[in-house]
């Protein structure tokens, strides 16, 4: 075997060694030490997305395949891992207070191990394209999260929120694996590639099943409508920090894990099997998660079914199947990454320090944390797609990726979506309301947030206005992504 | 009498069909977690009977078996951990205790 391969994996290195040293401080670190272990992690995560990009910029942008075919990384698959590396640098600064508090003190190590773990898992599901690394991959990506959401022990939601996550977690790969063994039975193969060239002229009972089946294993942690119904009770239950991590990096690594299923091992089925599950899928999901959003009380779940809506706008770059669509979904997760973890920075530092996480107490937070109402209506404006910020570019670019496709149902999928997000500005702005037009005196009182918090919503804000202003950086995405086009969809 | 197939991959939609009703019906949790073993073994006979069958010249089928089974024991013990520590708070491991959040 040629070992050389391994070094084909330059960023799964880089969150092992990352991993390896985390865990060796929390081993063998003193304990006076250990409170420095938040920030150890953050500057190694700092140094590795560092050393991602460096290594990107100044070496091979081409494909490199190992391991017999089972893993590939390219230019954009290096680009998602590094906006994903990005989104979890924010989620570890977000964190430094919660995992420094006295309730943490046992546990603190266990929460960086398996959120890197986890994100381990999400680099393999990307990469893989073999079913048996996906599946790995997608396993270890969403079982030590299970653990995750538990970590908050003294919480009965927490424990709650865990089983229901791992019970639907089992349920749903045991239907995806399902799904794969008829593909498997069908094609002889587990290879993306063999399985596509293979069904390429069959068309079976069996394989819509089989394809319905993958669409509700990967579904269903994307939470897409018909599977969404954890998303909610494990977003209220788990601690703020882990909902943020969930709501942002897990759903961006899938939505990408399922781009690239659909593309290079179902394409050849593209317009007569799945295409139309997928409109189906796409306008329940982003209705129902915006009808549900309107009468929720809880900042946290009301974001959970924000989230569920916002999955809905992904998929319509996976629906787009053109390059376009590509690019748009990358820009799309890493808009999302700063607005969503903006919106939680704000849930986390209100929470840390009273415990509040109801719309109802935020009712006149700008007159006694004007900062923390400034930065939650920035992330909920562009939440909702307003002009001058990200948010808006990114859903501009995925319509317009998916309109690119050109079949009148896409009009009429992207014309439901752009009704969906006239909805979602009415509960955007209810927030917005309560901390900046309601009369009542505001039930929390004036507070300093730490410096790590603070740090972070700084870093999200930014990116929310950079993005929204230097919306460039989506036509060098473009570009990574037409270079790699014939890898993504097979074009020959 | 030939044993095709077929003998073979009907149990196994039974087995993952008994799987999926009692994965819904049951009202314990352990009980719940043995009927999504049944799913997940089902699902394993499926891969080694296409492959075994179908396929015989490659052991893909297989070697994904070895896999699956390993990531469902692991499954299992992280559900039963979690659900042990239901027990300890709530003092029962019955689904309809886990009634805080709704909606």
């Amino acid at each position: 075997m040629d070992y050389s391969q391994f070094l084909a994996m330059k960023q799964e290195i880089a969150l092992l060694v990352v991993f390896l040293l985390v865990f060796l401080y929390d081993t063998f670190m003193p304990k006076q030490t250990q409170k420095g272990l938040p920030a150890f992690t953050v500057v190694l995560m700092l140094i590795a997305t560092a050393a991602g990009f460096c290594s990107h910029c100044l070496g091979s942008a081409g494909d490199v395949v190992a391991f017999a075919g089972m893993y590939q990384t390219s230019a954009v698959i290096a680009a998602i891992k590094g906006i994903l590396n990005i989104g979890v640098v924010i989620v570890l600064i977000q964190s430094i207070k919660w995992a420094n508090s006295e309730a943490m003190t046992m546990r603190r190590g266990e929460f960086y191990e398996l959120l890197l773990v986890t994100l381990f898992g999400m680099y393999l599901m990307m990469s893989a394209r073999h079913f048996l690394l996906f599946i790995i991959g997608l396993e270890s990506a969403s079982l030590p999260l299970a653990a995750m959401v538990a970590l908050d022990k003294n919480r009965y939601e927490s424990h709650e929120a865990a089983v229901k996550y791992i019970l639907t977690a089992v349920f749903s790969s045991a239907i995806f694996m399902l799904g794969l063994s008829f593909v498997y039975g069908l094609t002889g193969s587990l290879y993306f590639e063999n399985i596509y060239f293979a069904l390429s002229t069959k068309l079976s009972v069996m394989l819509v099943a089989a394809i319905a089946f993958v669409i509700a294993g990967i579904g269903f942690k994307l939470s897409l409508v018909p599977f969404h119904l954890w998303t909610a009770d494990v977003y209220q239950g788990a601690p703020t920090s882990v909902t943020s991590y969930l709501s942002v990096i897990s759903k961006g690594a899938t939505a990408f894990a399922f781009l690239v299923v659909m593309a290079q091992v179902f394409g050849s089925a593209y317009s007569r099997v799945w295409e139309w599950m997928l409109y189906a899928l796409i306008i329940v999901t982003i209705t129902v998660g915006n009808l549900f959003a309107i009468r929720q009380r809880n900042m946290k779940r009301f974001l959970a079914f924000s989230s569920i809506s916002q999955a809905g706008y992904i998929m319509l770059g996976v629906i787009a199947y053109n390059t376009m669509g590509v690019a748009a979904l990358m820009y799309y997760v890493l808009v999302y990454i700063f607005s969503n973890l903006a919106a939680f920075g704000v849930i986390g530092a209100i929470e840390n320090a009273t415990g509040k996480v109801s719309m109802d107490d935020y009712r006149g937070l700008h007159k006694t944390n004007p900062r923390l109402a400034f930065c939650m209506m920035l992330a909920m404006f562009s939440l909702a797609g307003i002009p001058p910020f990200a948010g808006f570019f990114s859903k501009f670019f995925i319509f317009t990726g998916a309109i690119n496709q050109g079949s009148v149902a896409i009009y009429v999928l992207v014309l439901i979506a752009l009704i969906n997000t006239i909805i979602s500005l009415y509960y955007y702005l209810l927030v917005v309301k309560a901390m900046y037009i309601a009369e009542e005196e505001c039930t929390i009182a004036r507070f300093k947030s730490a410096c790590s918090e603070r740090l972070g919503l700084i870093i999200t804000v930014a990116g929310i206005m950079l993005l929204g202003i230097a919306s460039c950086c989506y036509s060098s995405l473009l570009d990574l992504t037409s270079v790699s086009q014939m890898q993504m969809y097979f074009i020959h | 009498m030939e044993i095709t197939a077929v003998y073979y991959l009907i149990p196994a939609l039974i087995m993952f069909c008994c799987g999926v009703y009692g994965f819904i019906t049951r009202k314990n949790m352990i009980a719940m977690l043995i009927s999504l073993e049944l799913m997940l073994n089902a699902v394993d006979i499926n891969f080694v009977v296409f492959n075994r069958f179908l396929y015989p010249e490659q052991m893909e089928g297989m070697f994904f078996t070895l896999f699956a089974i390993a990531i469902a024991a692991a499954e299992t013990a992280l559900a039963i951990a979690i659900i042990i520590n239901i027990f300890r708070a709530a003092k029962n491991i019955d689904v309809r205790t886990l009634n805080e959040m709704k909606f």
